[in-house]
């Protein structure tokens, strides 16, 4: 099978836990880091939109921020492919709560909100990119689908490319079935070519699916307690700076990761 | 400056929605110059609008070994899979390459959510979801896509692509990546959005329905009818079919305007077309038919109006063909690329449906009644909300640019 490689030159990361990139290496040295504050900054956005955004499309513009700013690339020159499991919990919550008492007084703001590419949307006008943009989803593989998508689009249209991964909290008689326990969000800015900008030097390779690669406490009861959280796995290995993982791309199809140092 | 593409083959395809279950349905109703829209007879509550319903929904029955599956999304995808041989072609396509060399990729904006509604409608005593209704697959918008893989038998990659009314379209660029770097060698792609209450108080609220048949490109034009329908393709390299029709290009661009409303110089929509036509190594004049996305919201059609006068010579023809579905939303995007391909295979372009006092600002391409002539080159608009827009470029077999 070919092998894909590519090259990580940003890093996004935010959870109740964990503020960025920089607090999971601590993690992984040993050490507890300071947790953010409740609400994923976002600071991308204009103070109008800050507003208006619901918190998915907060934790997904928080992360792609940081990833974008580690990379040194203008946001606008980035085509970009958005993954989330489940889209916007608490709006589906609210539009379905809605529609079973007071249908004909749902929220236009909350509808518009509601499309699954809501934070594809908000970041292209928030960074003027007219780049193309995805929204993706693959249930509990949606990382690494998410990741054969932008890895796909790198090496097909030799482009760098934004990706980010998230998912909120569950929320309402939803959360039963989703079992979203708390918001995790990730996102990288991955290229064809090495640059100053790179930090680690990828190899994809696709395979029959193997079970996902053990973490240490607390990683893997974080990986557990949402879907974009499967990422944790790739990215210990960026915070170790070099190692190998499995992921899941399918139900039924593995993505083996080499993953190499090279800042 | 985009980098080229491989013309693919487009081996299979088929379509079900208002104005039919399969191909010769659609094209004979497309024929006939008759909607497939109804009054409302669908919403939970009353909404004073036309919809786009497929018949037979509620009556198809999925295989036992699926049965996990069942919402209104999965019985409509099923139907259609269902038409026009589509499923005995995947079976061959998967003897011939092995399951996991097959790519599913599925473009939907709202999958089953409609059960998701049905599980709030009817929660239990402890205000949780009834025992039926606790199936976790049907309440994720990838449901759709992991029920056409588990009937497909598919093992390759599988992915939802979910970018509102652009969802269905987008999956021809995924496929074309997939295959042009040998990820695999064949990909299924398609959609399905069925109808359901959040999209039609959804639209409603944002007050884009109409509350007549739509009218895309008429000057009183005054909103969207809503519609469901379910769509597929098989692609494969030419050499796998060199008679085959083609995919020859494709072309995405972000508006980066507004969550709701298109750039009104249509800025993303321009570039989208102008990526398509560049990768396909085409120039506009040799574009015979263009499928418009034509929603018949006020703006929409106000901004692709300006495109096709700034873009096209009068020897393109161009249509909406919404009001005879409706807007099916993020199963648009196949559903109008399969009215593209009948137009390259039977030289038949569907007129404008709903256009009988033409907007004055639509040019000569507008084809206002059904025309025949010989069609090489057909393309295809999708826009979605978030200002995400696609625009497909399909050709006869044998066709030079």
């Amino acid at each position: 099978m070919t092998a894909l490689h590519c090259y990580v030159e940003g890093i996004g990361l935010w959870s109740p836990q964990l503020a960025n990139f920089e607090a999971l290496r601590a993690v992984v040295a040993g050490e507890t880091p300071a947790a953010p504050p409740p609400r994923p900054a976002a600071t991308v956005l204009p103070a109008n939109e800050l507003r208006r955004a619901p918190e998915s499309v907060l934790l997904a513009i928080e992360v792609a921020g940081q990833a974008v700013a580690m990379s040194g690339r203008p946001a606008n020159t980035l085509a970009s492919v958005f993954a989330s499991a489940q889209g916007d919990q608490v709006i589906t919550d609210y539009m379905c709560s809605t529609l079973t008492r007071t249908p004909t007084e749902l929220s236009p703001t909350r509808f518009h909100n509601s499309v699954h590419n809501a934070a594809a949307g908000y970041w292209t006008i928030a960074t003027e990119c007219r780049a193309p943009s995805i929204a993706v989803c693959a249930q509990h593989y949606s990382f690494g689908a998410a990741l054969l998508e932008a890895v796909s689009q790198i090496l097909a249209e030799q482009r760098p490319m934004l990706l980010v991964c998230s998912d909120t909290k569950g929320s309402g008689p939803l959360l039963e079935v989703t079992g979203c326990k708390q918001p995790f969000g990730c996102a990288l800015v991955l290229a064809p070519q090495a640059s100053e900008a790179s930090l680690a030097r990828m190899v994809l390779t696709l395979s029959p699916a193997q079970p996902t690669t053990p973490l240490p406490a607390p990683l893997h009861e974080w990986r557990d307690s949402n879907p974009s959280a499967q990422a944790l796995s790739l990215l210990a290995l960026l915070a170790r700076g070099q190692g190998r993982c499995q992921l899941h791309a399918a139900a039924t199809l593995g993505l083996e990761i080499d993953m190499e140092n090279v800042a | 400056m985009p980098v080229s593409m491989i013309p693919l083959a487009i081996t299979a395809y088929t379509a079900s929605s208002a104005i039919g279950h399969g191909l010769a349905a659609q094209l004979h109703t497309l024929g006939r110059s008759s909607t497939g829209l109804r009054p409302n007879d669908f919403s939970s509550a009353p909404l004073a609008c036309w919809i786009g319903r497929v018949d037979g929904v509620e009556d198809t029955e999925l295989p036992t070994a699926l049965a996990i599956w069942e919402c209104r999304n999965n019985q409509l995808a099923w139907l259609g899979l269902n038409q026009d041989g589509f499923l005995a072609r995947v079976h061959s396509a998967r003897e011939r390459y092995g399951a996991s060399r097959i790519a599913l990729l599925m473009g939907t904006s709202t999958a089953s959510i409609g059960a998701t509604e049905e599980a709030y409608r009817r929660l239990d005593a402890d205000g949780g979801f009834a025992d039926d209704m606790l199936r976790p697959a049907i309440h994720e918008p990838h449901s759709l896509a992991a029920f056409v893989s588990a009937a497909l038998q598919l093992e390759g990659p599988c992915l939802t692509v979910s970018t509102a009314c652009s969802s269905s379209a987008k999956v021809f660029a995924n496929a074309e990546r997939m295959i042009r770097l040998g990820l695999v060698d064949a990909a299924v792609v398609g959609g399905v959005d069925t109808l359901c209450d959040s999209v039609l108080f959804g639209f409603n609220s944002l007050e884009l329905v109409s509350a007549e048949p739509c009218r895309p490109f008429d000057a009183e034009r005054n909103g969207i009818s809503i519609g469901e329908a379910a769509g597929f393709a098989l692609l494969e390299r030419i050499d796998a079919a060199p008679d085959a029709p083609r995919l020859l290009g494709y072309g995405e661009a972000s508006d980066a305007y507004h969550m709701s409303t298109p750039h009104p110089d249509g800025v993303g929509a321009e570039l989208a077309l102008r990526d398509a036509l560049q990768r396909a190594g085409l120039d506009a004049s040799q574009v015979d038919y263009i499928n418009l996305h034509g929603t018949a919201s006020v703006k929409n059609d106000e901004v692709e109006t300006g495109l096709v006068n700034r873009v096209f010579p009068s020897s393109t023809r161009a249509s909406s063909t919404k009001g005879f579905t409706g807007h099916t939303l993020g199963a648009a995007g196949i559903i109008e690329a399969t009215i593209a391909l009948q137009a390259i295979e039977h030289g038949f372009i569907p007129g404008n449906l709903g256009g009988s006092t033409p907007d004055p600002a639509c040019g000569a391409p507008f084809a206002w009644r059904n025309e025949q002539q010989r069609v090489d080159v057909a393309f295809s608009n999708s826009f979605g909300f978030g200002g995400n827009n696609v625009c497909l470029a399909f050709a006869r077999a044998g066709f030079s640019a």
